[in-house]
């Protein structure tokens, strides 16, 4: 009787799952071909890889010029992309007209700003009020000493003579820096109570968010020196970042309003309750929420601001995109997808910038996300 | 708050300004040191950043010409790259000296806009462009061809102008962008592609095999292109023309970079006259003696710009047609320097 038993001593061993719901097979089942509607995507969406695949192969890779290739590699019927045009420009693009044997110069602007961005933007490290000091208050300045020249022994270097990815960053950080304490500025004028400060600044955001980037520079540099006494000039990249410095912070104060209007009465009252004054309640209490709110908002508009840089080309600022473009009247360069090749680097690099600014946005809102998240 | 972005903004604005006494443009230029030059953005041969990252081009060089007749050294120049809008601004404004930046010269902009052309540096006009295989050598053989044009530009009204005038008759083929005709041409959507002559020669040099394609001798609108600067400065209008004259006095008189020195030695008058070896004809311009000869040890002559830019040895390949000095069948000619 003890021997026998109605219960099993031991588990039955595991089966692998059926064929049919585990595996290559199941997962193509599962998310490629689950229903009518799926597999016909699916087949639409392949017939799109199988087209669109081989050209872009071709022209990119296949036939394309590598660098150190000549010109005469890329002056053939169906050459893909001369990738030999943008290696031997490449300096141009990046320096612009900036002197040859001045290139250590923007080089030492590039390697200090990326020497102060970084452990700025990096949250672990110490020091951070020091690293912001010199970034927003000395850096600038050491950048303008050293392009412009004419001081130290330095020869000066106009800035007609900047360009290239160089002047694409002076114009977007620029831009950047100063719009978001100008933004944030207009932002509090505009909830302000004080009528006169409310109504300029009122007037300030909607004249500027009503008129195109486009129309801003182009008063700046044909208007603008109409209005100015005979012989009397303003450097051309100074109205331009003028400009953009203005636009941008005029967008970025209806997004801190955004932020602002998010935050419950109760906070400024309790924080008037703890006698703070006005500008303790907005910088300890008020700011710190709201602008988390909206870094979503903040990095959209940098994006759309390092974008819109791309616009000074039409008052003849050699920015990035028209170093490029007047790469592209070098003749012994001349080439069938000269043009092309050089947007398409253009485009690599605005891609490289803009996706960089959305995935560090994206890791500061984890990082301070503090139970807001819906 | 909006005042203190007001006033950072004119803080900002008037520390960085550069405000030159106005007096005439010669003293200017001669005071600051340099020559600021208005170039385009890019077009091949006229002025285009070349491979060591400087301007070169036609319209460069006569810059550069000016800068050596007052500086006695052509790289005195700044550049300044300007949009087809900006440009007549930048000028009257005094933000450049001299625009030498493909400008149509026409009644209405040299009357209206208070400026004054020097002369045409380049005598471009609408041009027909043909593959070598079809075997047509004049305009006059176009008749019943299918031409690749831009819509709604004057080239299209120019190209019905000149086929009705000869009696001929084409098929338009129609686009609205520029890159789509050259695109269309290539594909042999049509028989030729029409636009002004250096716009032709230039986009020809980016096609696989430039050899394969001919531009047809005749010119069918006028453009001429030339320097231009402002009204109201006498001495200034007179350096600008002068320069360009002297180019092509010297073009004419057979003095070249190369045998500049040499020819200071010469017996002709009218070389002595140019390079200031007899008489003196700077100093009354504000210029030395010999600024003449400074132009041409520096740039050289017309004909040797026009070579290196945009002459049959360049990419670009524009033979010099109307551009030619008038005793070889063009119409370049300068008044006597004497």
């Amino acid at each position: 009787m003890s021997e026998t038993a109605y219960v099993r001593t031991e588990m039955v061993p595991s089966l692998p799952a059926p064929s049919r719901s585990s595996g290559f097979v199941a997962w193509l089942r599962k998310n490629l071909f689950a229903s009518v509607g799926d597999t016909l995507l699916t087949l639409v969406g392949a017939a799109f890889l199988i087209w669109a695949i081989p050209p872009l192969y071709s022209f990119f890779i296949g036939n394309a010029v590598p660098p150190g290739g000549t010109v005469e590699q890329c002056r053939v019927e169906s050459v893909g992309a001369c990738w030999a045009y943008i290696a031997a420009r490449v300096n141009f693009f990046i320096y612009g007209f900036y002197p040859i044997s001045e290139y250590w110069r923007p080089n030492t602007v590039f390697a200090l700003g990326a020497l102060l961005l970084i452990p700025l933007l990096w949250p672990r490290i110490p020091f951070k009020r020091l690293n912001a000091l010199l970034f927003f208050v000395v850096f600038p300045v050491v950048v303008y000493v050293l392009l412009n020249g004419g001081m130290f022994g330095l020869r000066p270097v106009p800035t007609e003579q900047w360009g290239g990815l160089l002047v694409t960053l002076i114009i977007s950080l620029v831009g950047i820096i100063c719009s978001i304490p100008l933004g944030i500025l207009l932002a509090l004028g505009r909830q302000s109570k004080l009528p006169i400060i409310k109504t300029l600044c009122v007037l300030f955001i909607e004249l500027w968010r009503a008129v195109p980037l486009i129309t801003v520079l182009f008063m700046a540099s044909i208007m603008l020196p109409l209005f100015m006494p005979q012989g009397m000039t303003v450097d051309k990249l100074l109205r331009a970042l003028v400009g953009v410095t203005l636009f941008s912070s005029a967008y970025m104060a209806e997004v801190i309003r955004g932020g602002l209007q998010a935050i419950g009465r109760g906070q400024y009252e309790a924080g008037a309750s703890l006698g703070l004054n006005y500008w303790q309640r907005m910088g300890f209490i008020v700011l710190p929420q709201a602008l988390k709110h909206v870094i979503p908002g903040i990095v959209n508009n940098f994006i759309s601001l390092f974008k819109d840089t791309s616009l000074v080309s039409i008052v003849g600022i050699f920015d990035l995109l028209n170093t490029i473009q007047a790469a592209t009247a070098d003749i012994n360069w001349a080439a069938p997808t000269q043009a092309v090749t050089g947007y398409v680097f253009a485009a690599a690099v605005y891609w490289v910038f803009c996706f960089s600014m959305s995935r560090y946005s994206l890791y500061m809102e984890r990082r301070l996300n503090t139970g807001h998240k819906r | 708050m909006s005042k203190k972005i007001i006033s950072f903004a004119l803080a900002a604005t008037l520390g960085l300004t550069a405000t030159t006494a106005y007096a005439d443009i010669l003293s200017d230029v001669k005071a600051k040191g340099y020559l600021q030059c208005g170039v385009t953005g890019g077009v091949a041969g006229f002025s285009a950043p070349d491979s060591s990252n400087n301007w070169s081009g036609l319209e460069v060089d006569f810059c550069r010409a000016m800068a050596a007749a007052i500086f006695n050294d052509s790289e005195k120049v700044r550049y300044t790259p300007l949009t087809s809008q900006e440009r007549f601004t930048a000028l009257s404004a005094g933000e450049i000296d001299i625009l030498s930046r493909t400008t149509t010269w026409t009644m209405s902009r040299d009357t209206q806009l208070g400026i004054n052309f020097v002369g045409t540096m380049f005598y471009d006009g609408q041009g027909f462009m043909v593959r070598k295989a079809d075997g047509i050598a004049s305009a006059k053989d176009l008749s019943g061809a299918a031409i690749c044009i831009e819509s709604g530009t004057t080239t299209e009204l120019n190209a019905a102008d000149y086929f009705a005038a000869n009696g001929m008759e084409f098929n338009a083929v129609v686009f609205v962008d520029q890159d789509e005709v050259v695109k269309a041409y290539e594909d042999g959507r049509c028989d030729v592609y029409t636009t002004d002559s250096s716009a032709l020669a230039s986009e020809r040099s980016k096609f696989a095999n430039p050899d394969d394609h001919l531009i047809l001798p005749e010119i069918i609108s006028k453009e001429p292109l030339g320097p231009v600067v402002r009204q109201g400065d006498d001495l200034w209008f007179n350096i600008a023309r002068w320069t360009y004259f002297a180019l092509l006095e010297a073009e004419e008189l057979g003095v070249t970079q190369a045998n500049v020195d040499e020819q200071l030695g010469s017996d002709n008058p009218a070389i002595k006259r140019l390079l200031g070896v007899e008489g003196d004809f700077g100093t009354p311009i504000g210029l030395t003696k010999d600024w003449a000869y400074q132009i041409v040890k520096h740039i050289g002559n017309y004909g040797e710009s026009y070579e290196r830019h945009v002459g049959p040895s360049t990419p670009i390949g524009l033979a010099r047609g109307l551009n030619a000095l008038w005793r070889d069948g063009g119409i370049q000619y300068s008044p006597p320097i004497r």
